[in-house]
């Protein structure tokens, strides 16, 4: 009797011991591991050398100002994926879900980017992008614009690979909105209509709101997600020309050989940010959020 | 209050035609119910009248204008749809007031008509609560509040009842009848529940297949059926139907009209047969009844001492009795052709 009281009480814990093992080993630990690298002076050559410094590497990287750079090239880049991809996707997919004859096609279509290797796109678009013999400056000349240096001008460089990400995650989006935009009832479309409501405030009124769950999950992935944008800068540019183009993760690969604790303590202050935006938004956003 | 009239009216869907030349005539401050079994075309007509889905060609007429370019929202109607079609995203008062916000109603005029209204609704207590805090019955009031602070001059309802449950139904049904007496506007009200139609209406219109089989009051409906569609669809149990002869003519009896014996009596009609199927209803007994000659007849009596598997006799007065012609159409006691029916029913009677 007393055995199955045992039983009882411990058998929550082994039923969920194989997740939380997996959890602790690849989640917990690497962080931890983070944390802790951060601390340390670390010597690659011989681990007996590394010397523990306490918060030195904080101290250095608030004071230095490539980090300041990196940020604020983080940041831009961003405000410029996050806003234009939301646009764009909300724009392209209240235009799908009208049910037209093409619009399978162009949903379908809109979606093979995500498919391919983002390497792959941007080698592409490096290439499109090229000043001389790039397609889109091709483009520019024949309908009599000016042409662009793109990847190769630190004042276009950010934007560029802004532009490419946006291309790239656009249909993803698109596809999560348009589902979102499907599961509202059209009984509640004609009730509009009869309450006499315009097109402008059906859309902020109705469609946005009952939207809302799916938007603010977009904005807080793509925000976490672009904070991180790391494959599409080491492809296009490598960080420059002249640091136009490093992001922090990016900063934080740069270390990866001669400071190994730098890299670690950059890394936790990523990890920092990203939580307190995603605290921001929830604090600011959640209650304007309907949930069924 | 308007008014409303169908002209030559069709509607398609996809090359598949619903309603095809139809003209009706809705009177002004009655309250009429379409009804009829799914697919008839009901909804499509009182969707018609809405504006969301206008008609493949005629005309729709409100007050006597032909409404057919003027927007849903302009059209002085208000609607209450099967599913509510509530605003989730806003409070009680939001989805009460949209309407009058999108007609530019000033805001301490608003209140007031929200205030009214959420007392005769009764959900002054619920005003700031999101929708889905409410019951199902509650939703429901949302829903007629929000038609009528618009003060329309036609009501429009859309199977509103049909997802309560069957308490709160009959105790709607009553206050839909009295709202009807307070506002005495045109209320159009879509259903397939004929007990919904038979307890609410001014005019029934009775449809089938996008054909309207009869237009008339409740009282009409039930006495004098049209035809064999009209006859078979008002009434719980159905008429009873049984061929005449040999020409698809048809003679039919209510089940409320059999007069049920264990021993025969003088009827115009009388039958004898044996009890298959009892349901004890309370007030009232339901009996399927086999006769000897293989038909099978419903026969509704106050009276629940007859058991299954005991021999009985059925009888119908002669004024009861109803005769449908090969066309499927009713034959009228000045008819011609109804003495000759009464006739050949005769001959056939059993004994």
């Amino acid at each position: 009797m007393d055995k199955r009281r045992i039983w009882e009480g411990i058998r929550p814990y082994v039923l969920i011991a194989p997740a939380m093992a997996g959890i602790l080993l690849f989640v917990m630990y690497p962080v931890g591991y983070l944390i802790y690298l951060s601390l340390f002076k670390y010597n690659l050559m011989n681990k007996d050398k590394s010397k523990f410094v306490g918060l030195d590497n904080f101290t250095q990287i608030l004071g230095r100002g490539d980090f300041y750079k990196a940020l604020w090239n983080t940041s831009v880049y961003t405000a410029g994926v996050v806003i234009l991809t939301m646009l764009l996707s909300l724009l392209i997919a209240v235009w799908l879900n009208k049910k037209g004859r093409f619009n399978s096609v162009v949903q379908a279509g809109i979606f093979t980017p995500h498919v391919v290797s983002i390497v792959s796109i941007s080698l592409v678009w490096l290439w499109l992008m090229e000043p001389n013999q790039g397609l889109l400056n091709y483009l520019l000349k024949l309908v009599g614009l000016p042409p662009s240096a793109w990847l190769q001008s630190s004042k276009t460089a950010l934007i560029s690979v802004i532009i490419v990400s946006v291309w790239q995650a656009i249909g993803y989006y698109t596809l999560i909105i348009v589902a979102a935009l499907q599961s509202i009832s059209p009984s509640i479309y004609e009730a509009a209509a009869l309450d006499n409501a315009s097109k402008f405030k059906v859309f902020y009124k109705i469609t946005l709101p009952m939207i809302s769950p799916q938007l603010f999950f977009i904005l807080i992935i793509m925000t976490i997600g672009s904070f991180k944008v790391f494959d599409t800068v080491q492809v296009m540019t490598g960080g420059g020309p002249n640091n136009a183009t490093t992001t922090l993760v990016y900063y934080i690969y740069g270390f990866r050989t001669t400071n190994i604790g730098y890299s670690a303590a950059t890394g936790v202050v990523l990890m920092a940010i990203i939580g307190l935006l995603t605290f921001i938004y929830f604090r600011l956003l959640s209650k304007k959020v309907h949930y069924q | 209050m308007a008014s409303i009239e169908f002209v030559k009216v069709s509607k398609s869907f996809d090359r598949q035609t619903v309603i095809e030349d139809l003209d009706l005539t809705i009177e002004d401050g009655k309250f009429t119910v379409l009804v009829g079994p799914s697919g008839c075309g009901k909804t499509t007509l009182l969707r018609m009248i809405a504006g969301i889905d206008p008609q493949t060609s005629g005309s729709v007429l409100i007050d006597g204008k032909d409404v057919t370019r003027i927007a849903p929202g302009k059209r002085g109607v208000a609607m209450v749809f099967q599913n509510y079609a509530i605003y989730p995203t806003m409070s009680v008062r939001e989805n009460i007031e949209f309407g009058l916000v999108n007609n530019k109603v000033p805001k301490a005029e608003r209140k007031r008509l929200v205030e009214t209204i959420g007392a005769t609704v009764g959900l002054n207590d619920y005003l700031d609560r999101k929708p889905s805090t409410l019951s199902g019955g509650q939703r429901q009031r949302v829903a007629l509040a929000r038609a009528m602070v618009k003060d329309p001059s036609v009501f429009l309802m859309d199977e509103p009842l049909s997802n309560l449950d069957a308490k709160l139904r009959v105790q709607m049904r009553i206050e839909l009848i009295e709202l009807h007496k307070k506002l005495g506007t045109t209320f159009v009200y879509v259903t397939h529940d004929q007990i919904e139609a038979m307890s609410m209406a001014d005019t029934i219109v009775l449809m089938n297949k996008g054909v309207i089989q009869q237009e008339a009051p409740p009282e009409v409906v039930y006495r004098k059926p049209s035809n064999l569609f009209a006859a078979q669809f008002i009434g719980v149990p159905p008429m009873n139907i049984a061929p005449l002869g040999d020409d698809r003519a048809t003679f039919g009896f209510r089940p409320e009209s059999v007069v049920i014996g264990t021993e025969p009596e003088s009827f115009h009609y009388t039958a004898k047969g044996e009890v298959i199927t009892r349901e004890m209803l309370g007030s009232e007994t339901i009996y399927q009844v086999k006769t000897t000659d293989g038909h099978a007849f419903m026969v509704k009596c106050p009276d629940d001492r007859y058991h299954v598997d005991q021999q009985v006799c059925l009888g119908v007065p002669a004024d009861q009795l109803f005769f449908f012609g090969p066309d499927e159409n009713r034959v009228d006691e000045k008819d011609n052709r109804h003495r000759e029916f009464m006739e050949r029913l005769r001959g056939l009677a059993y004994g």
